[in-house]
């Protein structure tokens, strides 16, 4: 099928992120630059791991989270993962109006994430954890820090995305774009849990 | 250059190659560039052995020397091994596997942007302040305590030339998946492209630990971080760690193009199919994949205790086995052929001795007890050049050698070409085997000078003579291209007479739809196939239509001069109040064009049918 | 290096390999004239890898040579197209399963070396009977501590003969590596940790090389990397013993030349806030900012690497810079007169230990 055509409910295809040789180009491309991050993550969380322990004289794991404020967090972007999966079930039912509303609802969730971050970090460094405090420390802002930078890029595209298609609607060029913004926010979430599990369960655990 | 470019002005040609983004003009941008990094590199390898000629020398300082060696690795490596092989890949695997362009033509020229402004950034740190001194592994303790911005340059600039190479990487991966001809199975794909393939995989997998690792070390440096300083709590290896996960992929990710290059000149030359072409396939993948698994070997002396060692010692040797299933393949490929000595295949022939040195001493090197006396001494500095020499940098010349005519339409002169050959290769072994006995003799690697008394005086000069032979087979080199540029004659598809692969089947240069009709593949060698039946051309697998071209773009400059201008303020953000604003102007200059990257569609444009044809003639016709 | 090395064809050209590298470098330095237990490891090893990486060379030369003279393209041979093979699963097995078993010969003895060199579990034991040297790697210069006997020395590294001497290594400043080739592979100074291993030192052996190894610094640690040097001095147990009882007992001998005199004052406003001048210093190691002088007169190198006379002594003295770059000394105090420079030596060279 040609990026070009003017499509209806009816033609609209089962996948259109593939229908085109661009969008699968980009389907492929962005699963492959996902398992770059992968490995960018790993790396992360290794060294994270080595240096969890390293307080320095500085406040650790278990006196500094505060669980409250991680745990609403964390479903608030358990819930923006939901959320996209409804935007996308839209898209290729041709229903734009509808996937524009649950990418709206995704951004909000995500922007209250990275609000709760943003609280939680300064909240840290009030308490004298600040980046340069510990090799501990540095590791978890590092960690955490990637992530959260992740999650307002990924908030900058997909706010982009639906502006400038606002007007415009569904098409084969776009649709992949929507599809690979998403499948971006699914491995935000995703390396959240693991965020969840390594830094914040097992540092209370201790 | 097309019949095109030459009608228009030198500012109509620089904007073109600016916002280029045909694989074709990319390839020629990589070899240009990649070009210069390795004359700068080789120049800084000269200033090293003219300083070891003698011993207690003092041609240059100790401080200056440790920059020169720092900045001779990396510059090797990421700015002139990395580029070359991509310019390689570029100007080939697409029309190697029938298509009409990569993947991604945009990314494909944010790749090389970013790659060039990175290197010319790190380069800048000559001019201001000094550049790196801690070697290209650039370890953690040594690296903070370096007290110039060098190892910022390095951190900065490493950052910004391995995203694009990231990015290269990834559009391969895609490109050769989803781009190929009907009927070019994976196991009909030519083994460059196959090189290319696994190579890629490696990139994307091994690059990763290193932006970790140069993100820890300008956390460290620039923003009060402690991921290094054992004060706080911070961990050295871990630099080192990272450093090598991403360090011994690298050295496969060099050397597997390399072997890819070899083996088409090794079958085309010989006038036979690949010998043993799926052991070969095989052999590539696990190697890549056994790569991935041995880069503790690196750091046998660190203290990380004899299980691990023992575990990575015989790892490393497993990697023996696929090599030398590819070296006896190689020689059997010539078994019973017709060979033909041109340039490329002088280097592919004398490619298979010189990295058999380099590959049996990699052997002796992973033999871990042993290895405490080889590391960091002389010995190891003569292995890898063995390997990265006499294997990535003789693929490298001879793969131009032998693409040269399909790059630009033009035959480089084949006596020039032995010229360099005997040159360089005479060169090579007299510099590099003795260095073998100096590190047994007792010689650490990375010294400034040497005391005289300690039996290392022949060794060193008889190292420096090899190394003025290579700089005159350079010199030879450069001469020849000029000339060709200027002489040489326009040649046809096929100018070797015995090309095999598809690239060969088009013009030369390539014109910018590399296809008129997309071929069929109709087996491995596919144009060979062709050629064997009698036919002149390629049979197709689609009508002649209009062509989809992608729409050139300055974005791709835009967006990497944005990280550049990023850099640069943020590694002077504790001397300069200006700093911090720049970088974030920078930022913005490079968020800014991904912004309209993202917001203006980009369909592409058609050549049409009619212009195909009027093309096709005129190629045909040249 | 016994049931493996049962294949003549090995042991004739180890021993070939052996002539043709005995011949290398010089006896305190060279790898190839090993002079202890753990250099003999190595060199074994070195040996038999040599071997079998030379068999492997030598087939694929031949299969070379023999291809490119035999299969050129000769006049006349313009058009011939030669048959296109496939490949051959006979020869691929071949040369898939000769080289696996030429690794394994090579890796049964290199892991079994691996986990021998690494036993240090004497130096570990709480009674311990065992010569342990806490070696501090700094920008460029080596402390030895002797923490059994509770003395301290730099530079010169003395130790006995005939047995394993165990080491704790690491750096104060940035990573360094500790390397006494003739005698063993080297170990890496880490700034994180402390790392454990033992060299041994041929009594015999040592005597040939005259007593005095050199050792390097392996690990580029700044601009004096290349300078970063240190000797070892073997002994005799019964030799290393006195010394020992001698750096125990040493006391500062009062002079009564007074050009001496002066060069004492003079150490003692400049210098001394460095570097002690008692094999016995209790202070912490961070504080021994400087290499500990006790005996160094009885040295062999000035800053390890100079000949050891009064001329170079006053050279490095007024200007360090200029033969060890970048290090900690330059600058730290007052420029010396050369009455002053001709003092301060004399002094150096009377702290004997002797």
């Amino acid at each position: 099928m040609h990026v070009e055509e003017k499509l209806t409910a009816e033609t609209f295809p089962a996948e259109p992120e593939k229908a085109t040789l661009e969008g699968k180009n980009k389907f492929l491309g962005f699963w492959f630059f996902l398992g770059g991050e992968t490995v960018l993550f790993a790396s992360l969380f290794a060294t994270y791991l080595a240096l969890k322990d390293s307080v320095a004289g500085g406040p650790s794991a278990k006196e500094l989270f505060q669980m409250p404020i991680v745990f609403l967090a964390t479903m608030l972007l358990l819930t923006s993962s939901l959320t996209s999966v409804y935007a996308m079930h839209h898209m290729r039912n041709f229903d734009f109006k509808k996937m524009q509303l649950w990418l709206g609802i995704t951004v909000l969730l995500g922007a209250g994430f990275l609000a709760l971050e943003i609280y939680e970090f300064t909240e840290y460094v009030h308490e004298g954890f600040k980046f340069s405090t510990s090799a501990f420390s540095s590791a978890f802002y590092t960690l955490v820090g990637t992530h959260g930078g992740h999650v307002a890029f990924g908030l900058l595209w997909i706010i982009t995305l639906m502006v400038r298609n606002a007007k415009r609607g569904l098409n084969l060029y776009n649709a992949p774009k929507f599809y690979v913004a998403s499948l971006y926010w699914h491995f935000i979430d995703v390396v959240w849990v693991f965020i969840f599990t390594v830094v914040y369960l097992m540092g209370m655990v201790g | 250059m097309s019949t095109l470019a030459r009608k228009k002005g030198v500012g109509a040609v620089i904007w073109d190659y600016l916002t280029t983004v045909d694989h074709k003009k990319i390839a020629i941008l990589y070899l240009i560039a990649g070009g210069i990094f390795f004359l700068l590199g080789g120049l800084e390898a000269m200033i090293i052995r003219i300083q070891l000629a003698v011993p207690n020398n003092d041609f240059i300082s100790a401080g200056f020397y440790n920059e020169v060696l720092t900045m001779h690795g990396t510059t090797m490596i990421f700015l002139a091994a990395m580029p070359l092989v991509f310019a390689m890949m570029n100007a080939v695997v697409p029309i190697q596997i029938g298509a009409r362009d990569v993947a991604f033509p945009f990314l494909n020229s944010l790749g090389f942007w970013l790659f060039f402004f990175g290197g010319v950034f790190l380069n800048l740190s000559w001019f201001l302040g000094g550049a790196p001194d801690a070697g290209w592994t650039s370890y953690a303790s040594l690296s903070l305590a370096s007290p110039t911005h060098g190892i910022d340059f390095y951190v900065l600039g490493l950052q910004i030339s391995g995203l694009g190479t990231l990015i290269g990487g990834i559009n391969f991966l895609v490109t050769i998946i989803n781009m190929r001809a009907p009927g070019m199975t994976y196991m009909r794909m030519p083994m460059f492209t196959w090189a290319t393939f696994v190579t890629s995989a490696l990139i994307l997998f091994a690059f990763p630990p290193l932006t970790v690792g140069l993100i820890f070390m300008m956390m460290d440096r620039l923003f009060g971080g402690n991921f290094f300083d054992p004060a706080l709590g911070g961990n050295t290896i871990i630099w080192e760690h990272l450093f090598w996960i991403f360090g011994h992929p690298e050295v496969y990710i060099l050397v597997l193009p390399a072997f890819g290059i070899f083996s088409e000149i090794f079958a085309t030359f010989s006038r036979k199919r690949l010998f043993g072409y799926s052991s070969m396939v095989f052999a590539t993948v696990l190697i890549g994949f056994l790569g991935f698994m041995v880069w503790a070997h690196h750091m046998f002396t660190v203290g990380l205790g004899p299980i691990a060692n023992a575990i990575f010692a015989v790892a490393t040797m497993a990697i023996a086995v696929p090599t030398g299933i590819k070296i006896f393949n190689w020689l059997f490929t010539m078994w019973g052929g017709s060979i033909r000595f041109t340039t490329p295949m002088m280097y592919a022939v004398a490619f298979i001795p010189s990295f058999v040195i380099g590959g049996v001493t990699g052997v002796m090197n992973a033999t871990a007890a042993a290895d405490y006396q080889y590391h960091d001494s002389y010995f190891v500095v003569a292995h890898f050049h063995y390997v990265i020499v006499g294997g990535v940098v003789f693929a490298l010349l001879a793969g131009a050698h032998y693409w040269w005519p399909k790059m630009f339409g033009k035959m480089l002169d084949e006596k020039l070409g032995k010229v360099t050959f005997w040159l360089f290769f005479i060169g090579f072994h007299l510099t590099f085997f003795i260095q073998h006995f100096l590190g047994l003799m007792g010689m650490p690697r990375r010294v400034f000078t040497f005391l005289p008394g300690q039996g290392f005086e022949t060794g060193n000069m008889i190292s420096t003579v090899g190394a003025f032979f290579m700089a005159a087979g350079t010199i030879v080199l450069l001469a020849n291209v000029v000339i060709t540029t200027v002489k040489g004659k326009r040649v046809g598809n096929d100018p070797w007479e015995d090309g095999r692969t598809l690239e060969w089947a088009v013009s030369s240069p390539a014109p910018e739809y590399n296809f008129a009709q997309t071929p069929l593949v109709r087996g491995l060698d596919a144009y060979w196939i062709e050629k064997m039946e009698g036919k002149k051309g390629l049979t197709p697998a689609e009508p002649l239509g209009d062509i989809h071209m992608p729409n050139p773009s300055i974005l791709p400059f835009v967006i990497s001069l944005g990280l550049f201008v990023a850099a640069f303020g943020f590694l002077f953000h504790q001397d300069h109040a200006w700093g911090t604003p720049v970088g974030i102007v920078g930022l913005l200059i490079t968020l800014g064009a991904m912004f309209f990257r993202s917001i203006i569609d980009d369909h592409g444009f058609h050549i049409h049918k009619e212009e195909v044809m009027e093309a096709e003639k005129k190629g045909a016709g040249a | 290096m016994k049931k493996w090395l049962r294949n003549w064809r090995l042991v004739s050209l180890v021993s070939a390999m052996a002539l043709l590298l005995a011949g290398c470098g010089k006896p305190f330095l060279s790898t190839l004239q090993p002079a202890g237990e753990v250099a003999d490891m190595q060199y074994k090893l070195m040996l038999l890898s040599t071997a079998i990486m030379v068999i492997v060379i030598a087939v694929v030369t031949i299969i070379f040579l023999y291809v490119v003279t035999r299969f050129r393209r000769r006049k006349g041979e313009e058009n011939k197209i030669p048959k296109q093979v496939e490949g051959s699963h006979t020869l691929e097995i071949i040369w898939t399963v000769i080289p696996i078993i030429l690794l394994i010969i090579l890796a049964v003895p290199t892991v079994l070396y691996t986990f021998k060199l690494a036993d240090v579990k004497p130096m570990n034991k709480k009674e311990r009977d065992v010569v342990v040297v806490n070696v501090r790697a700094n920008l460029y210069w080596w402390e030895f501590e002797y923490p059994d006997y509770g003395i301290i020395t730099s530079q010169d590294l003395v130790v006995p003969t005939g047995e394993r001497v165990y080491f704790n290594l690491k750096a104060s400043d940035v990573k360094h590596s500790f390397w006494v080739p003739a005698v063993g592979g080297k170990m890496d100074t880490n700034t994180d940790n402390t790392n454990q291993f033992f060299l041994t030192f041929d009594d015999k052996r040592a005597e040939e090389a005259g007593r005095l190894f050199y050792g390097k610094c392996a690990e580029l640690c700044g601009p004096s990397h290349a300078l970063m040097d240190f000797k070892v001095k073997a002994l005799p147990r019964a030799e290393f013993d006195q010394w020992v009882e001698k750096m125990k007992n040493a006391k500062p001998v009062a002079s009564t030349d007074p050009v001496v005199k002066q060069g004492e004052e003079i150490f003692n406003k400049s210098c001394i806030g460095c570097h002690a001048v008692t094999p016995v210093d209790g202070r912490p190691e961070q504080a021994r900012l400087a290499p500990n002088l006790a005996g160094f007169a009885d040295r062999s190198r000035i800053a390890g690497i100079l000949e050891h006379n009064e001329e170079n002594l006053k050279a490095w003295l007024k200007d360090p810079e200029k033969i060890k770059p970048g290090n900690k000394m330059t600058g730290t105090y007052p420029a010396l007169s050369d009455e002053e420079l001709e003092a301060l030596t004399k002094y150096l060279m009377t702290l004997s230990v002797q």
